[in-house]
């Protein structure tokens, strides 16, 4: 059976120009690059390049980019290293409650660690309201960290105003636009971004490897010591393979990114409409049009996300939920919770995230297969008297 | 998806003795408190033996294949040894159970308890 992947938000398929650029750093240029010699000059060189296209990608300096293992160390590597370097200001950081919990955990470990964090309420469709950032802002806040776009639901944050409102008090504004980078433009210039998350395998590169943007001129304090890699930001032996990977994506993702969207985004309207127009009982969660137009996040009430996600993959088809029972804590999604839907109706959400490989027949099988199994499920459902 | 087992996941695409049973004489409503899962389970009796049982389950894969087996093994059974299945015996009908869903399990055993004392009190009442 071929395996239709809607899942793209969780992770991506590596493009195949992705792995062949990487391919010879696995390989014959294995060299360490913080040696002399020739071998080592060339890897030296190539992770130089990888660095220019990425910061192309957001508009950014090669010198402003930090490789990290990924986007959550770069929202660790933010988050902790402003916190920790100007502990002496203050010790209040501001946040959203809908972040991924790469940023809430490590709020919360600063918590405990006696920061005080604020975590800034969402309107039902996921948006935070400057005014309350606004309001939330004292004399020893030190971060604001509100994220790009968001993983589950697709809404995407007025960012440029919440980081002026940030700028205006003399505070730092981080962003972890993992979900945003390579899918829609990101300029840390225009939208005056200080510190930036990304990650490489949401945008065809490989896992393992992100980057934090930091903008000239802040500091933070580093979270790993052992080396003067990555100018004495991030110390250990670089993920050279990796880089080169992320720097690759980074190259396609300037090139593909507008033809992506639309090719992309009328796949998922089909799919949003679709669904809506042949099953009864749906809603959709996010805002309808600034949301990332990859991302259809619905609760189909009366039924509970784990069944149809194993009914969908008897199907081939992978895709991803909310519910309470699919997350090892036993709590419902808490973005969804965050946007006011119960617990009931949190337990029915299906996220579908498409892709550049996803086609016309993958929506039209969706379509086919989905109302026979949220039918089936709701006549075994106890709240279900329709039928 | 979570590693089942397979009688689990057949269980789950087969489900037996689903939905209502018109004219139950007891009904079993339980929730989960954990993660907030619901289980309806009714039964018929005759001279105290389970002559029929239905379930109406709004819960993961686990829940329905364990809504599912329970009533399989109470079917046809006299109440008292009903009260004895416990969520352990219906987790091992199904090959076991990931640690993490065990608890659906539990709601299984409490369903049927819940629709025995249900026909108990009528019966009590009748
Ligand atoms: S019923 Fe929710 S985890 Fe099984």
């Amino acid at each position: 059976m071929r395996e239709i992947y809607l899942d793209y938000n969780a992770t991506t398929p590596v493009d195949p120009g992705v792995v062949e650029s990487m391919m010879p750093y696995l390989s014959e240029y294995f060299h360490n690059p913080s040696s002399l010699y020739t071998g080592s000059l060339r890897v030296r060189t190539n992770i130089e390049s990888a660095r220019e296209k990425v910061a192309a990608l957001i508009n950014s300096r090669p010198e402003e980019i930090i490789f990290t293992g990924g986007g959550s160390e770069a929202d660790n590597m933010a988050i902790k290293g402003i916190a920790f370097s100007k502990a002496d200001k203050g010790k209040h950081i501001i946040t959203s409650s809908i972040e991924h919990h790469a940023v809430l955990h490590t709020c919360k470990f600063l918590e405990k660690m006696g920061y005080e964090v604020t975590y800034l309420p969402v309107d039902k469709y996921g948006f935070v309201d400057p005014d309350e950032l606004k309001k939330s802002i004292r004399k020893d806040t030190i971060l604001v960290s509100v994220m790009f776009a968001n993983n589950e639901i697709g809404t995407i944050e007025p960012i440029k105003e919440l980081a002026q409102i940030a700028h205006e008090h003399e505070v730092l504004f981080h962003t972890d636009a993992v979900q945003a980078v390579g899918k829609i433009p990101v300029d840390v210039e225009e939208l005056e971004i200080d510190l930036l998350s990304m990650s490489a395998h949401k945008f065809y590169g490989p896992k393992g490897v992100g980057a934090l943007y930091m903008r000239k001129g802040v500091k933070l304090t580093p979270l790993i010591h052992g080396g003067s890699q990555e100018k004495n930001r991030r110390a250990g032996t670089e993920n050279v393979a990796g880089i080169i990977g992320m720097g690759k994506a980074a190259e396609i993702a300037i090139e593909e990114m507008q033809e992506e969207e639309r090719k992309i985004k009328p796949l998922r309207d089909k799919l949003e409409e679709g669904i809506l127009s042949r099953i009864p009982e749906v809603i959709v969660n996010g805002h309808p049009k600034k949301r990332l137009y990859n991302t259809l996040n619905v609760s189909i009430k009366f039924i509970e996300g784990e069944s149809m996600l194993a009914l969908l993959d008897a199907k081939g088809i992978s895709a991803s939920s909310g519910s309470a029972c699919t997350s090892s804590s036993l709590e419902p999604s808490h973005v969804l919770l965050a946007i006011g839907i119960p617990h009931e109706i949190a337990h029915g959400s299906l996220r579908f995230s498409l892709g550049k490989y996803n086609t016309k027949e993958d929506i039209d099988t969706v379509l086919e297969v989905l109302p026979d199994i949220v039918e089936r499920l709701r006549r075994l459902s106890p709240y279900w008297s329709h039928g | 998806m979570l590693e089942y087992s397979e009688k689990v996941l057949k269980e789950f695409m087969n489900p037996k003795n689903m939905g209502k049973l018109e004219q139950a004489d007891g009904i079993g409503k339980v929730g989960n408190p954990v993660c907030g899962d619901v289980m309806w389970i009714y039964i018929k009796v005759e001279d105290d033996v389970i002559v029929d049982v239905k379930f109406q389950t709004f819960g993961c894969v686990a829940a329905i294949a364990t809504s599912s087996k329970v009533t399989e093994l109470v079917k046809g059974k006299r109440i008292e040894e009903a009260l004895k299945i416990t969520n352990k015996v219906v987790a091992e009908a199904l090959d076991g159970l990931p640690p993490v869903k065990l608890h659906c399990s539990l709601l299984a055993e409490q369903g049927i308890k819940a629709a025995i004392e249900d026909y108990l009190e009528r019966k009590k009442i009748g």
